[in-house]
């Protein structure tokens, strides 16, 4: 067996420049974080609001994970304090599709999920990066319970529909190989003296040695089909016991083919700083989160409720809202402030006086397009059959990825797997087009070319086209660099008594923790204004 | 002005793989709708664009929807008279709306937005063209 290389007798400085040397600076800043020297969150602890406001209210439009952190730190802080909600529930994006539920969609079509109890899709987020503080700590004050979400699984599959017959290879096989044959190639770059001028002499010989070890290279630094490499790539025949049990070496797929697979294209998914160990997610369901808020200021939430107008002069703020279950009735509720947590796709469509920069930055985001389907199959063949607990297999399909679930693992019965997740791009659009079922039908059809299993397992499905949310009109706010310049600041600032919050005021989109950082740093800010009177 | 497109989830696999290989044709469906392979659209004519891009929001008929928000009906509606309108919405988006014309080639754009001129109860028959597509990027 391989041993762990020893690190006694290094001090955690020589290590990090020991690292610096062998793997770049990004390896340097990684490990650097791993120790504690780097990076302060975006999460500054619990949110102190302190002196009295004296009564001051508060009106929140929205009763997303944004508009319930406000109204929970408000109302402790000692403000008075209203949510309006569109929908009939709390949570907005927050959001988990159960057996038994209804959906609709804008155009009106309805779709039943028929998922057996217990089994569940999230539409929207469904995974919580280590690094999310401000996140985790609201889980772990309100008692949400975490399980690890797996985003990388070493034998999950990455898929080319052009590559290796269609068949699809472990990210294990493709990652490792990948590895190996780059780390040849540098090696004999290294030893023909080719990288003199930039690397010192004594410092090739340390590269040497890392690409070695980082390569699962031999003793002439060749990356080949051994024992040795069959450590990190798996073998052929795995060792066993008793006679007959020695183990037999897997090949390496060559370099040549990898390339121009384009599977390595997939390896960054695994890579990113969002997605690295340990990512979690709620036992049961998103919305656990959700509900956990619910449970602390639901009593603050008035549902059904359509803003239509929001209107602020010197001496407060007043929304006006239909209840959608009374057609054609409007009512209107004021205080001395707003929060307004409202998709900007929305927000952008409904007349409300602020100044021309708030504005302008009000119309100036286009959302995301996102698509996702859920599909139940009699058994957890992924597990059963292809060994692959959690994680994400990626294809070159319109489907994008299967995501396998990170929870039940290892039982019998029926299972859930995300059998589409389309981000922005024209298949996210050609998906949103069709109707629910139809999404279903080409991801059952798509995704048994991967797991030909789909044909017999199948049972039921439900999808979510994001740009057709009644409640969002889009998945997410999509900035580039330059809106952000121009028009980011002017989101954010209090402009008058009003001031917005969401994912859509961070510099985190999509993710939940963008949208309770821009909530804490909305209330700060408006708590300083009622402090300053 | 091209807009880049920020993907907040990380890379996507499909659309950055799909630059790496050459595009062998498009998968059709029974509902008409094509799926594009790589970061363009494949589908040509107006009609098809429109069943596999504009149809996602505005709906199968131009017939638009209403939620919290809503999205215009192209339907009987005034605002495509001038072609250079609908045309720019395309290539630059609109409030929430994003740039779709940017997945598109000029004959795309031109060919979608001739389209929804002459249908759904518009009958605006003066054409826009690749070269104004072109100009208005």
């Amino acid at each position: 067996m391989l041993q762990d290389t020893p690190l006694a007798g290094l001090s955690r400085r020589n290590l990090l420049s020991l690292i610096g040397m062998t793997a770049g600076s990004a390896a340097m800043y990684h490990a650097m974080t791993t120790l504690g020297l780097a990076r302060e969150s975006g999460y500054k602890g619990p949110v102190k609001l302190e002196g009295d406001p004296k009564g001051a209210s508060v009106l929140i439009l929205g009763a997303g994970l944004a508009g319930m952190t406000a109204a929970l730190e408000l109302r402790q802080a000692g403000y008075n304090v209203q949510i309006l909600e569109y929908n009939n529930r709390a949570g907005g994006r927050n959001w988990t599709i159960r057996g038994g539920d209804t959906v609709t969609e804008l155009g009106g079509a309805t779709q039943e999920c028929e998922f057996d109890d217990g089994l569940y899709i999230n539409p929207g987020p469904w995974r919580i990066p280590y690094h999310h503080n401000g996140l985790l700590a609201y889980c772990k004050r309100l008692g949400v319970r975490l399980e690890p979400f797996q985003q990388l699984n070493h034998n999950a599959f990455l898929h080319s529909s052009k590559a290796f017959g269609g068949k699809p290879q472990r990210v294990r096989d493709i990652k490792t190989d990948l590895q190996g044959h780059v780390s040849e190639l540098l090696a004999k770059v290294t030893q023909k003296g080719q990288l003199e001028g930039d690397v010192t002499k004594e410092d090739q010989e340390m590269l040497l040695e890392a690409l070695r070890s980082w390569g699962a290279l031999d003793k002439d630094f060749a990356y080949k089909e051994s024992l040795h490499t069959s450590e990190f790539r798996g073998f052929e025949k795995d060792p066993g016991g008793g006679l007959g049990a020695a183990p037999v070496p897997s090949k390496p797929i060559d370099l040549s083919d990898i390339l121009s697979s384009g599977l390595w294209n997939s390896l960054a998914n695994f890579a990113l700083y969002e997605f690295q160990t340990t990512m979690f997610e709620p036992l049961g369901g998103i919305d656990m989160i959700g509900q956990a808020f619910v449970r602390e200021v639901g009593d603050l939430i008035t549902y059904n409720a359509k803003v239509t107008k929001i209107e602020q002069d010197d001496n407060g703020v007043t929304a006006y809202y239909e209840d959608t279950q009374n057609p054609g009735t409007m009512q209107q509720a004021s205080a001395d402030w707003c929060i307004c947590t409202i998709p900007l796709t929305i927000l952008s469509q409904i007349d409300i006086n602020v100044g021309g920069p708030m504005q302008a930055a009000i119309e100036a985001v286009p959302y995301a397009s996102s698509v996702k389907v859920g599909l139940q199959f009699k058994r957890r063949f992924w597990e059963e059959d292809d060994l692959i607990f959690g994680g994400v297999s990626y294809t070159d399909l319109p489907i994008s990825q299967i995501s396998y679930p990170s929870t039940d693992f290892n039982t019998a019965g029926k299972g859930i797997l995300l059998g589409c997740y389309t981000w922005n791009g024209p298949n996210s659009y050609e998906f949103t087009s069709m109707a629910p079922e139809e999404r279903v039908r080409k991801a059952v059809e798509y995704g048994a070319q991967i797991h030909p299993q789909y044909k017999d397992e199948f049972e039921t499905g439900v999808s979510w086209a994001w740009h057709r949310s009644p409640f969002t009109l889009g998945c997410a706010g999509d900035w580039t660099d330059e809106m952000r310049k121009e028009h980011y600041d002017n989101l954010c600032q209090i402009d008058g008594r009003i001031v917005l919050a969401g994912e859509h005021a961070s510099y985190i989109p999509a993710w939940m923790e963008g949208a309770i950082l821009s909530s804490l740093d909305a209330i700060t800010r408006l708590h300083q204004r009622v402090m300053a009177g | 002005m091209t807009r880049q497109f920020i993907r907040p989830f990380g890379l996507i696999a499909a659309s950055a793989l799909a630059t790496a290989l050459a595009p062998s044709g498009a998968l059709a469906d029974s509902a008409g709708i094509t799926f594009s392979e790589g970061g363009k659209f494949t589908a040509q004519t107006g009609e098809a664009l429109y069943a596999s891009v504009c149809a996602a929001c505005h709906m199968d008929k131009g017939q638009g929807a209403v939620g919290a928000g809503y999205y215009p009906a192209l339907a009987d509606n005034e605002n495509l008279e001038a072609g250079g309108y609908p045309l720019y919405v395309m290539l630059h988006g609109l409030k929430g709306m994003p740039p779709v014309g940017q997945m598109m080639s000029d004959e795309q754009v031109a060919a979608v937005v001739n389209y929804v001129r002459t249908h759904f109860g518009n009958d605006y028959t003066d054409e826009v063209t690749a070269e104004d597509v072109a100009s208005t990027r």
